[in-house]
């Protein structure tokens, strides 16, 4: 064939890897002495501390005890979880009423499997997550009063967002409706703060009152970690965009920010919303103490996405700002067209490294008295008949947080794959 | 090819004028006291040494850079601070860089519409019409759906100009499109860009295609040390260059 003129030349399959799982292992396990001494020493040692761990949380496990004291001198107690498991998942939430938390936290993990879905980022995404939002606190609250300004106010939000992001392709009607929308917002937020409307609330109210002091376990932990990185994720883009704008004071005041926030731990920050804030308050007026942690992660996390974002914005060439420059394309067209979504792909492992440490870090909220997931397996050990089981308990919700976190860890995977495609040269 | 040049411009309204611009890069003299005058319709080759100031002075046309002093009028709209002139120049003014700079994350349709959906408020249909038909000038229709990752650098490079030219717009600025190609591709690009320059398009181009120059060119500027040291139509400029620099510079690229 080798006398064949170029061109003409039969191409060549690759040759075929006939070498099976035999093959495999020759090559890669026990390609040299070296090599095979420590593939047979490593799999000794892991089928040693998986046989005593088996022997321990399976084959000598206690699963049906009534107390602690039967289960002592035996494996893991596991009846420990089985008497405690909705105390662990649901906190202090009134024990008949824990089919409420429970429909809330399929309510916020079905919102977050579906938002996971890049098809629905688009208008769906803000149906999704508003019904998604009403159940969850419909159900934990059991009742919602909406005052009237806040109505209005959602009511202006929609038709200026709808305006700024639909205005290049909405027809008449359309946009006549959003106009329509931010004129009863501003006239009836106007009137409102005139005092010619009424405080007029709606109320909501198809269960008892359920306030967030009685929240506890699985949902607390849900809702910190979905709502903090739901809002922290656009604050922080904002402030990475702030952080490289040309106008100083904006860029002094993110660039102080990010600094500040950074340079003090979660604890200090979460104890300074709960016990100095109060104090700067007008008297009467209260903040509810699971908002405010809600908030001091919000912030937290945001100082800490805004560094990630803008290490995304850098890496991407000065063409592009260029290239969009020269279309005419205004600044905010240019950054939510071209620029964000280049980097937030750069950026996508670091920002869900982030989401996973911080979906940990709402644990910290203990410290001010909030009964997240893993405070309340801690509380779970405090009954006497039950003590002497801690390892069986934070086994457990180790377990729980890392069903959590390695879902999110294959979504980040998921994604990065999902949103470069195509785009791989 | 040369008989093209030679139009008579005289007659012809102005698109774009420069009025002793200066612009430093720090203490870098980058242009100094540049004047120029650009008709409707004219093709301007720029040259010159790398440094010269050649691809500042068109970026500043359209704003990319901004000058510290003098005029610079487009289309009867002086530029200033103001970001209405500016955005509003910028819709006249095509712009092909060196490296392309197309949207990576975009389809090709989609990097071609953007601007006439966004700035042009065009319906999407038009844009997309309209996006075809100069995929199809440019001789890659079949591409559309691809992104630009997966087309050759010629082939992004043409899309590039396509993009460019979906916003209509009524002068086009090159900033050496051919220096980032392999060779073989170089044709192609130069092609469509002949092709633009018959069309009557006005254009400024910063090239060191001296063929491209000779064929479509009414002028060839010479610059050097961010000044214009010789300008002249292409035969002559070529034939018989008046200034030592230019002679210099153009005995090292065509001898070679």
């Amino acid at each position: 064939m080798t006398d064949m003129p170029a061109g003409e030349r039969r191409q060549l399959a690759p040759p075929s890897d006939d070498t099976g799982i035999l093959g495999w292992t020759r090559k890669n396990l026990f390609s040299s002495w070296g090599n095979g001494i420590t593939t047979v020493v490593l799999i000794a040692g892991m089928a040693w501390v998986l046989s005593w761990f088996l022997e321990w949380a399976l084959f000598t496990a206690n699963f049906t005890a009534t107390t602690g004291s039967e289960c002592r001198g035996q494996g893991a107690c596991w009846a420990l979880i089985r008497e405690k498991f909705r105390y662990i998942f649901f906190g202090s939430f009134p024990y008949e009423q824990h089919w409420r938390p429970l429909f809330a936290v399929i309510a916020m993990l079905t919102m977050l499997v579906l938002s996971a879905d890049r098809r629905m980022w688009n208008w769906r995404l803000l149906v999704i997550w508003s019904v998604g939002s009403f159940i969850t606190f419909l159900l934990m609250f059991g009742q919602l009063h909406i005052p009237l300004s806040l109505i209005l106010f959602v009511v202006l939000a929609a038709g200026g967002v709808g305006l700024a992001l639909r205005s290049a392709v909405a027809d008449q009607t359309e946009r006549a409706a959003y106009y329509a929308l931010i004129a009863i917002g501003i006239v009836g937020i106007g009137l409102r703060f005139a005092g010619i409307l009424p405080a007029w609330k709606l109320a909501i109210a198809p269960l008892s009152y359920v306030e967030t002091s009685l929240w506890g376990g699985l949902p607390v932990t849900i809702i910190l970690a979905t709502y903090g990185l739901a809002f922290a994720f656009p604050y922080g883009v904002l402030l990475a965009l702030g952080r490289r704008s040309n106008l100083p004071l904006i860029k002094g005041l993110c660039v102080g920010f990010i600094e500040l926030i950074r340079g003090v731990p979660l604890i200090s920050l979460l104890i300074m919303a709960s016990v100095m804030l109060p104090l700067f308050l007008p008297s009467g007026v209260t903040i509810d103490k699971f908002l405010r942690a809600q908030v001091a992660v919000i912030l937290f996390a945001g100082a800490y996405i805004a560094e990630i974002i803008r290490g995304g914005l850098q890496s991407l060439p000065k063409g592009q700002f260029e290239a969009a420059d020269a279309m005419g394309l205004n600044y905010v067209q240019k950054t939510a067209l071209i620029i964000l979504p280049q980097a937030l792909r750069v950026v996508i492992p670091p920002l869900i490294n982030t989401f996973i440490g911080f979906f940990k870090d709402t644990s910290l909220v203990l410290i001010i008295g909030i009964f997240d997931f893993l405070n309340t397996a801690n509380q779970a050990l405090v009954d006497p008949n039950w003590a002497g089981f801690p390892g069986e308990v934070y086994l457990f919700a180790a377990f729980v947080y890392f069903i959590f976190c390695f879902s999110m860890s294959r979504y980040s995977k998921y994604l990065e794959v999902e949103l470069n495609k195509g785009m791989r040269r | 090819m040369a008989a093209t040049a030679a139009r008579d411009l005289s007659s012809v309204s102005s698109v774009i004028q420069l009025k002793g611009v200066n612009k430093w890069f720090g203490q870098f003299h980058v242009l100094s006291d540049i004047n120029l005058d650009v008709k409707e319709g004219e093709k301007i080759v720029i040259c010159g040494p790398s440094g010269s100031g050649k691809s500042t002075l068109i970026r500043c046309i359209n704003r990319l850079e901004e000058h510290q002093q003098g005029d610079i009028v487009v289309h009867g709209v002086t530029l200033s601070n103001d970001v209405k002139n500016i955005e509003a120049i910028r819709r006249e003014v095509g712009m092909v860089f060196q490296s392309f700079n197309l949207f990576p994350h975009l389809t090709i349709l989609e990097n071609l519409t953007l601007a006439p959906i966004w700035v042009k408020k065009m319906p999407k249909k038009d844009a997309e019409e309209i996006a075809m038909g100069l995929l199809k000038r440019v001789r890659i229709p079949e591409q559309a759906l691809k992104y630009p990752g997966q087309l050759s650098g010629g082939q992004q490079q043409r899309v590039a100009i396509a993009r460019a030219l979906c916003m209509r717009p009524k002068i086009m600025l090159f900033d050496e499109p051919t220096s980032a190609l392999d060779p073989e591709m170089v044709k192609e690009v130069l092609d469509v860009m002949i092709e633009l320059a018959r069309e009557g398009m006005t254009m400024l181009c910063v090239t060191h295609e001296m063929g491209f120059a000779r064929a479509v060119a009414d002028r060839v500027i010479f610059m050097d040390r961010g000044e214009i040291v010789e300008q002249n139509e292409p035969q002559e400029f070529f034939a018989n260059p008046r200034n030592e620099r230019t002679k210099l510079f153009l005995g090292q690229i065509l001898h070679h």
